[in-house]
This record gives C-alpha cells, sequence and structure tokens, in this order.
C-alpha cells in the first residue's frame, strides 16, 4: 500500500537535486477508500513500523560531518572572552564558530527577536549556545568543543517571576523585564458575594519530552544558499528566522520536513536550525546536528511554570458573581511565544463557566530560568489547574458535588465570555460533564483478588492494599482553537490530479507539518471525499510551497484541511467544466465520485482517466479562518478566538497515603470534536493528551533550583508509562461548528487541560487534603 | 585504540571497521550499518527506542558497547518483517492506530514481538509489565495495548484468552 519511491516531479526539481541527502523523507501513497469520517491507516505507518521512516536523527549524506554546540554552565553571566585555538587544533574538527561568526542578525524569536543565535556579551540561561564545532565524528566534536575556553563572570540569576513584576529585579532584557501583561476587566470590579473561596496555586515547569530529540541536516548548495532538513512545527517562521540569521535572501533558505518525532510545542521555536546552517556554509559540508536527551532538555523551551492567586465569589446556590486572579508565568530568558501564552491564560482564566464581573490580571515576565513557550494546552493548562481547583472549593463552600457546580455555571453557546466576546458555536459543557459522571466507576480494591500491578507502587510491591485509599474528581477546561488575536492565519494547498497507469491519481503538497497526529491521513481524506479518488499522494512538507502556519493551536486540520478542500473544489470545479464540454452537459449537474464524472440529471458518465488523458489539473489554495481581533490592553475586551474546543475529565485515583504513592485507576473523558474526521486518530489525540495531563497531575516537572536543571534526563525527568496510564471510557460528541470545514473542532489540547485538575481532584477526595501545586510529589500527600 | 567488529545482524554477516571502543552498538547500527530502525531517544536505558535482540533476548542497543556484539547475533525491527508481508505485531500497530509520531514504535514493535513469542496470550497486566520499558508520548499507550491483544489473537487464535479489555472506547 505504501509506496516509498519518490517519483520525479516537475514542481520539486531544483539546481540542488543532486546534492541532495541519501536518506530523505519520501512521498507517501495509498490507494485505498476512506474519506472524511472514516480511518483509513496511515500512510506512514507501514514505513514507521518497519523501522524504514526517515526521522529527521535518521538523515544521512555521503559527505556529512557532525555539529555539536558549546552551551553555558551558568544561568547567568557575562562573557569576558572566549578562545577557540585549542579546539582548532583537535584533528578532525572542520569549523568552530561563535558569534562573530553570524553573518547576518544574531537575534531570533517567535514574536520578538531578543534571542542570539550565539551569545555575545551575556549569557541569560544554563544552557544558552554559545559556540559550535564540526568535525568528521561526533565524539570529535565533543572533546573539541570542552576545548573552548569561555571566561565568565557569573551573575546572581534572576529567578522569581513574582518578584520581577514586584520591580526588584535588574533589567534582564533593554525593554524591561516585563514580557506582556495584560488585564482582563469585565462587569463590576468591586462585586461582592456571600459565599468567597481563596487560593494559591502552582504549577511546575512541565516538558514536551517528545521522543525524537532535535535533529537535521544542512546542505550547502551550488547557489550559496542552504537546504535544510528538519524535524520543526513550522517550516515557514524557521525559514524566516534562520535567513535573517544567515544574512541570506529567504529563496536561498530551502527547508524540507524530516519524519517528525513528536513535538507538543517544543519544536516551535528554532533549536539546531540556524546553527546547522552556519557550520554547513562554513565548511562546504553536509552537516548532521542530533542533540541527546540531556541536550534536548537545554535545547527547547517549556510549559510556563506559574504561581494563580484566585478569589472566587459566588451566591448560596453556587452561581458565580465574580472572579478576580493574578497570574505570574515565567516565560524565563527569552520571550518565544509568552505573548501569546499570557493572552491565553487571561482570556481563558475564568474557564468554561458564566461570570458576570471579572478582574484578571495575568504577567509573562522573564528572568534567568530555562526559556518557556508553546506546550500542548499553551496558556490554558495553567489556568485550568486553578481555576477548576476553585470550583472545588466552592462546591464544598456551597455544599454541593463537584459537578452540580460546574454544571450551575456552565457556559454554553451564546454565553460572554470575559472578553466580551459571545460563544456561537456548541459549548457542550453541561453534556460533557454529565456524561463522565453517568459512567460507571471501577470496582473497588479487593485486597484478596488484587493484582499488585495494580496497586500504587505497581510491581515494587510497595503494598497489599493496606493504606490504600479511592477518590474521584473532575475537570473540564476550554482551550481557543487556531491563532487569536487578529493574527493573520492561512494556510496554503496544492492539489493536483492526473491519470497515472490508468487510474486516476490525486497528489497533495503543503507545508503543514505532520508531528505524528496523523494530518497526512485527514488531508488523503479528504482529498478521496471531495474528488471521489482512492489514491492519494502526500508530497513532503517543504517551503517550495505557500505557508501553512504552524502546526500547533489545534489548528492544523482546520486551517490547512480548510485549504485542502479549498484546492480540492477549484481541482473538481474545472474537471466538472472539462466533463460538461465532453458530454454536453451543465457542470451544475455532474458530481465526482468513484473516479468518475457523472450526471445527476441523465446517468451518463465520463471516466476521469479517460478526460484527464495526458493532462493534469492542478490548483492552489490559499485559505483562512475568520477574522479575529486584538483585544484592549487595559480591559482585555475584543473578540479575540476563533473557536473553543471543551472537553471534560472523570479520574478514579488510589492513593497509598502512607508512602504518598498514587495510581491513576481510570479516565473518563468526554470531548466535542464537531466533526470526527477520522475517529481512530479522535481517539488517540484524546489518550494521548489525557496522558500528558496526567503526567503534570503527579510526576513530570523540570526541577529548577538557581536557574539551574537538577534533572535533565530521563533518568529523572519521569512521564508516564504504560503501567502509569490507566484505561480509558472515552465519548467523542459531534456537535458541528457551522463555522469550521465539515464542522471540525480542533482536537489536540483540550483533554491536555482537562485531565490534570480531575486527577488533583481524585487525590484530593482520597486524602482530604488541599494540594494546590503540581505535579502533587509524595512529600505532599505524606506531609515528610 | 580502535577496533573492528563481526556481528550478524538480521541474518547477514556484517564488519565494521574502525569502531571506537566508546561507540554503543546503537551507534554502529544506526551510523555504520546503514540500520536507522533502531532509535536514539535517551541514550540511558530509560526510553526502550533502541529495543533490539543479542542472541535472542532484547536488550537497549545503546547500553551494549559495539565490541560487546563481537560474533553475536543481532535482530532489529527491520529483521521483523518477511519481505513486503509485515510481521503479525507490526501489522496490528499498523491497523489499530498504535502509531502516532512512530519514534517509540520500532521499539514497542520488538518489545512485544518478544512478549509474543514468550506468552501466548497475554493478559493485560502482562502486556503492561513487559511494554514498561518503552516510553510513548503521543499515544497513551491504550491503542498500542490493543495493538498487541490484536497481534496476539492473531498468533495464537486457539491460545488461552486474556483478560478481557481494560477499558471501553469509541
Amino acid at each position: 500500500m505504501t509506496n516509498p519511491s519518490n517519483p520525479s516531479n516537475p514542481s520539486r526539481t531544483r539546481d540542488t537535486a543532486l546534492s541532495a541527502p541519501a536518506r530523505v523523507p519520501t512521498e507517501l501513497t495509498t490507494s485505498v477508500p476512506g474519506g472524511v469520517g472514516s480511518s483509513p491507516h496511515r500512510p506512514d505507518a507501514a514505513l514507521k513500523v518497519r523501522g524504514e521512516f526517515a526521522f529527521a536523527s535518521d538523515l544521512w549524506h555521503e559527505d556529512m560531518v557532525w555539529g555539536v554546540t558549546l552551551r553555558s554552565p551558568h544561568p547567568h553571566a557575562l562573557i569576558r572572552s572566549i578562545d577557540i585555538t585549542d579546539a582548532l587544533t583537535v584533528p578532525g574538527v572542520r569549523a568552530v564558530l561563535t558569534h562573530t561568526d553570524v553573518p547576518g542578525t544574531n537575534r531570533y524569536g517567535l514574536e520578538r527577536p531578543d534571542q542570539p543565535v550565539l551569545a555575545e556579551d551575556v549569557v541569560r540561561y544554563q544552557g544558552e549556545p554559545v559556540a559550535l564545532v564540526a568535525a568528521d565524528h561526533p565524539e570529535t566534536a565533543r572533546r573539541a568543543m570542552r576545548r573552548i575556553a569561555v571566561d565568565y563572570q557569573v551573575l546572581d540569576p534572576v529567578v522569581d517571576a513574582e518578584a520581577v513584576v514586584a520591580g526588584a529585579a535588574p533589567l534582564l532584557h533593554p525593554g524591561g523585564n516585563i514580557v506582556r501583561h495584560q488585564p482582563i476587566r469585565r462587569g463590576d470590579p468591586d462585586a461582592t458575594a456571600p459565599v468567597v473561596v481563596r487560593g494559591t496555586y502552582r504549577v511546575g515547569m512541565q516538558d514536551q519530552a517528545f521522543l525524537g530529540p532535535e535533529s537535521g541536516l544542512a546542505v550547502p548548495a551550488p547557489d550559496g544558499g542552504v537546504d535544510l532538513y528538519v524535524a520543526t512545527q513550522w517550516l515557514h517562521v524557521d525559514q524566516r528566522q534562520v535567513a535573517i540569521a544567515l544574512g541570506l535572501p529567504v529563496d536561498r533558505v530551502r527547508l524540507t520536513l524530516s519524519g517528525v518525532g513528536g513535538a507538543f510545542g517544543g519544536r516551535e521555536d528554532l533549536s539546531m536550525q540556524v546553527h546547522a546552517c552556519l557550520l554547513a556554509l562554513y565548511t562546504g559540508r553536509p552537516v548532521k546536528m542530533v542533540y541527546n536527551r540531556q541536550e534536548s532538555f537545554y535545547g527547547h523551551v517549556h510549559r510556563h511554570p506559574a504561581t494563580l492567586r484566585y478569589e472566587h465569589g459566588a451566591d448560596r446556590d453556587g452561581r458565580l458573581v465574580y472572579v478576580r486572579a493574578e497570574i505570574f508565568l515565567d516565560g524565563g530568558a527569552y520571550a518565544s511565544s509568552t505573548p501569546a501564552v499570557v493572552a491565553n491564560a487571561a482570556t481563558l482564566g475564568v474557564g468554561p463557566y458564566e461570570v458576570p464581573n471579572v478582574a484578571v490580571d495575568c504577567w509573562g515576565v522573564y528572568t534567568n530560568n530555562p526559556p518557556c513557550g508553546a506546550m500542548r494546552g499553551f496558556g490554558a493548562v495553567q489556568a485550568a489547574f486553578a481555576y477548576e481547583s476553585q470550583m472545588d472549593r466552592l462546591a464544598e463552600a456551597v455544599g454541593v458535588g463537584p459537578v452540580e457546580i460546574r454544571l450551575r455555571n456552565a457556559m454554553r453557546r451564546g454565553s460572554t465570555l470575559p472578553t466580551g466576546q459571545v460563544v456561537d458555536s456548541a459549548a457542550p459543557v453541561a453534556e460533557l460533564l454529565r456524561r463522565v459522571a453517568a459512567k460507571p466507576l471501577p470496582p473497588p480494591v479487593d485486597p484478596a483478588e488484587v493484582d499488585l500491578r495494580q496497586l500504587p507502587g505497581g510491581v515494587a510491591n510497595t503494598t497489599h492494599g493496606e493504606g490504600v485509599v479511592r477518590g474521584v474528581g473532575y475537570g473540564v477546561g476550554i482551550k481557543n482553537i487556531c491563532f487569536s488575536e487578529g493574527f493573520d492565519d492561512f494556510s496554503t494547498a496544492r492539489v493536483r490530479v492526473e491519470a497515472v497507469g490508468g487510474e486516476v491519481a490525486a497528489t497533495v503538497h503543503t507545508a503543514a507539518c505532520e508531528v505524528g497526529q496523523g494530518l497526512v491521513t485527514v488531508l488523503q481524506q479528504i482529498v478521496r471525499t471531495e474528488l471521489g479518488v482512492r489514491r492519494v499522494s502526500v508530497l513532503p512538507m517543504d517551503t517550495s510551497i505557500g505557508d501553512a502556519g504552524s502546526t500547533s493551536a489545534s489548528r492544523q486540520t482546520y486551517m490547512t484541511g480548510g485549504a485542502v478542500r479549498a484546492a480540492s473544489h477549484a481541482v473538481r470545479d474545472r474537471l466538472l467544466a472539462m466533463a460538461a464540454a465532453e458530454l454536453g452537459a451543465t457542470a451544475t449537474d455532474l458530481v465526482l465520485a468513484g473516479g468518475a464524472v457523472l450526471s445527476t440529471r441523465d446517468g451518463a458518465a465520463v471516466d476521469l482517466a479517460a478526460l484527464l488523458g495526458a493532462d493534469a489539473v492542478e490548483r492552489t489554495a490559499e485559505w483562512r479562518h475568520r477574522a479575529t481581533e486584538a483585544v484592549d490592553p487595559v480591559t482585555g475586551q475584543g473578540n479575540a478566538h476563533v473557536q473553543y474546543g471543551f472537553a471534560a475529565h472523570r479520574a478514579v485515583v488510589d492513593v497509598d497515603t502512607e508512602l504518598g504513592l498514587v495510581r491513576v485507576v481510570e479516565l473518563a473523558c468526554a470531548q466535542d470534536v464537531g466533526r470526527a474526521m477520522n475517529p481512530q486518530a479522535v481517539l488517540g489525540q484524546i489518550q494521548g493528551g489525557s496522558a500528558q495531563g496526567l503526567g503534570l497531575a503527579v510526576m513530570e516537572e523540570i526541577q529548577i533550583s538557581a536557574g539551574r536543571i537538577r534533572n535533565p534526563s530521563f533518568t529523572d525527568y519521569l512521564i508516564p508509562t504504560v503501567l502509569d496510564m490507566p484505561p480509558m471510557r472515552i465519548d467523542v460528541l459531534e456537535l458541528a461548528d457551522e463555522h469550521a470545514p465539515y464542522g471540525l473542532r480542533g482536537v489536540g489540547e483540550p483533554p491536555t487541560i482537562s485531565s490534570t485538575p480531575a486527577i488533583v481532584a481524585a487525590i484530593r477526595a482520597a486524602t482530604g487534603l488541599a494540594l494546590t501545586r503540581v505535579p502533587v510529589r509524595p512529600e505532599h500527600i505524606t506531609g515528610t | 585504540m580502535i577496533v573492528r567488529v563481526n556481528v550478524t545482524v538480521n541474518g547477514e554477516q556484517c564488519q565494521a571497521d574502525d569502531v571506537w571502543p566508546g561507540e554503543s552498538l546503537l551507534y554502529l547500527l544506526r551510523e555504520r550499518l546503514g540500520l536507522p530502525g533502531a532509535k536514539n531517544a535517551c541514550e540511558q536505558g530509560e526510553c526502550g527506542s533502541c529495543t533490539v535482540y543479542l542472541d535472542g533476548v532484547l536488550v537497549c542497543a545503546c547500553l551494549v558497547a559495539a565490541g560487546q556484539a563481537q560474533g553475536r547475533q543481532v535482530r532489529t525491527v527491520e529483521g521483523l518483517a518477511d519481505g513486503a508481508e509485515l510481521d503479525p505485531v507490526q501489522q496490528a500497530f499498523v491497523e489499530t492506530g498504535a502509531v502516532q509520531c512512530g519514534f517509540c514504535t520500532p521499539g514497542l514493535v520488538v518489545a512485544a514481538h518478544d512478549l509474543l513469542n514468550r506468552v501466548d496470550r497475554p493478559t493485560d497486566p502482562e502486556i503492561r509489565e513487559a511494554l514498561a520499558g518503552n516510553l510513548c508520548r503521543c499515544t497513551g499507550y491504550e491503542k498500542i495495548l490493543e495493538a498487541v491483544r490484536l497481534a496476539a489473537s492473531r498468533r495464537n487464535p486457539g491460545g488461552r484468552p486474556g483478560e478481557a479489555a481494560e477499558g471501553e472506547s469509541r
């Protein structure tokens, strides 16, 4: 079914073809039924199970050398001097580069160009890149790297985000230490209520922990430019930043997406892209860079750690009167996507509830902690832990259950958000909660029967059931889908139809990054549905076609799916016009189905392959979602968002109160996806997203001490294994959003948001503890 | 010191020259023998992405020195399929949606293959224990469990039925 060959395609020929690597991304072709709403197999699945799929770290070129990065050991220091003399003497070394070798502008950044490609006179976080080495063998490069002498003057690191907001920190960047402050003001700022609950909550720094480390291969081109094969989430934003740093026109920097081993936000910022290109241009050789796990922890941004102070006021029935909150997000050393994360935490800060009076202030600040940016849930995760914890406190204060308090306040279609925006499509918050609450509960532990692997501590055999208590908790969340705040968010797609060996074959070309979520499958399905063909090829994603935007904000099926549908419609219109001429019919009486054009009037048919003959029909479409607008910088009012995604979880946990060990027994989830484009992939997103939320609840934290990462390895940074992740009960709702292609709603992020608060609520229910910080550690439970 | 390593990989006699003593079996396979199926995700034996058979026993190739493989038999994920026909474990991973980004897939496929060679119809706790050394960040593991159950039922249709599936989903 899968055809790993890459037949020549005129639209992709370049003058650099001779220097193409030996192991590269390939065209993916399947010829099967399977349109929108079905679950055909991924076109890359067979390659992946065989170990033949070309991930970025698998790329190989006959002439390639290896690049490595020297990073700062200090979170904050001045650089007095850098001496590379010794490193250059190591046999096998091809180049040693510092900031003076950056030919263009030594700055990059997703929203603000504040980050040096290579540090100049100051380093602002531990792990900041300082110098690069290329050598014949990676170990040679590493040894030479250790012979670079950097003279640092160590400074005190700024590590406390709240202190930065209070103005109590030295200046880290010329424009000030506040990256963004976004207030939200709605209704009466002085509203009072008979029931008030307050809390301060903290969220630790989570890592995306994608399994495929940062990697890529840069190949110098005869035109003085460079071809970069890389694992990323957004080819064109990489291209623009790399070109600026290299001082090259954008068309001399060409990117092709290589196999991406997961992303989850961590590949939205540059990592090794400019570095590999620099080394390739200086050495004249293809340069491969692959981070190891430790370097990966230093080499990408993380989820913002947060402190959140909340006050909820409600009437005696628990109906919310006001929410006031202060949210402090630690952006670390560079801005990355902090401004947009601030916007999400602020605008979604009260959760999926109707609240008449809102006063939220959210700050994102610079510190000397590791830079933070995009991770699945993007600002909504931190807020959800706080507002859901508050809803449970409110339920207790009012004397109702956790589901009931949420039902009484649940947002619905027509509700007004704290930004003043009216929710104009389905918002089934109450329905999602009712569904998870109605699921049967797993049976209690029977100590006589239980398999030890199913108790807290598992195979460690730490309990036979004594000291184990059970709890049930709920969480529901809201996430904006697509890019917000007036961003010109669009995608581009080219669809081509031709006859190949008597069969009609369609080809899809976009720059939209497949990072594991299954976009390649969904794009094939859309073409099948729109054009009535079976055989669909997906070309490697690259920058020879227009921008597709980022694979983030749960937007790619919506956006590039929308673009592929638009391009397919343009192809369809041309085919129907051709068939109308052939049949002497009117195009509006014709439809495409089963590789033919059929007349709905008289049943006349013309075979598509015959109609096309030796010709191809190809159309390119650029597609946008409806416009959004910036929020007011003082009041936070404005129609900032395109669409909202909702998910609810019920968690059941067993807690060993003596050892503080938690086992999540079961997760139930209900999510509205608008339209399940590929039901199997939708479940995969819900299961995988829930697992990452579980990780934040009870395991995952990059531990920082005085600006230094203490656990940069999979030995010390724990992510859920198959023993940690429980079985799930899942309900998928399909309430079409009339504004979106096929009625779909972005899927990827909502399940990550609500699973964390649900699990912590369950631990609270089991133990009676307040638990105001995630991840919950054993000592938080044992009090030791 | 530079060494030469002779090793049988997927039934083929292979030789690598100029092997640096610090090189792992994983580096040997990926960078010298052109077999990138085993993945490098942690280099500490924590993630299982580089799982291969060494003389029929599962190992993390990142924790085995290349020199230790001298004269021994290695079987990698590339050696599981019979030509164009996938191994039942591989086929089940494709069908159940157990593959997302796919970086963990080669290691999980080899680990599941080993489990089903040892246990006809493993129960869910047995599957979980056997795969506990393989990290996956995309799937939440549910569809991987489904894949192993499906492969087990096909390989041993008359075998002892495993315990009922734990979850439900639609």
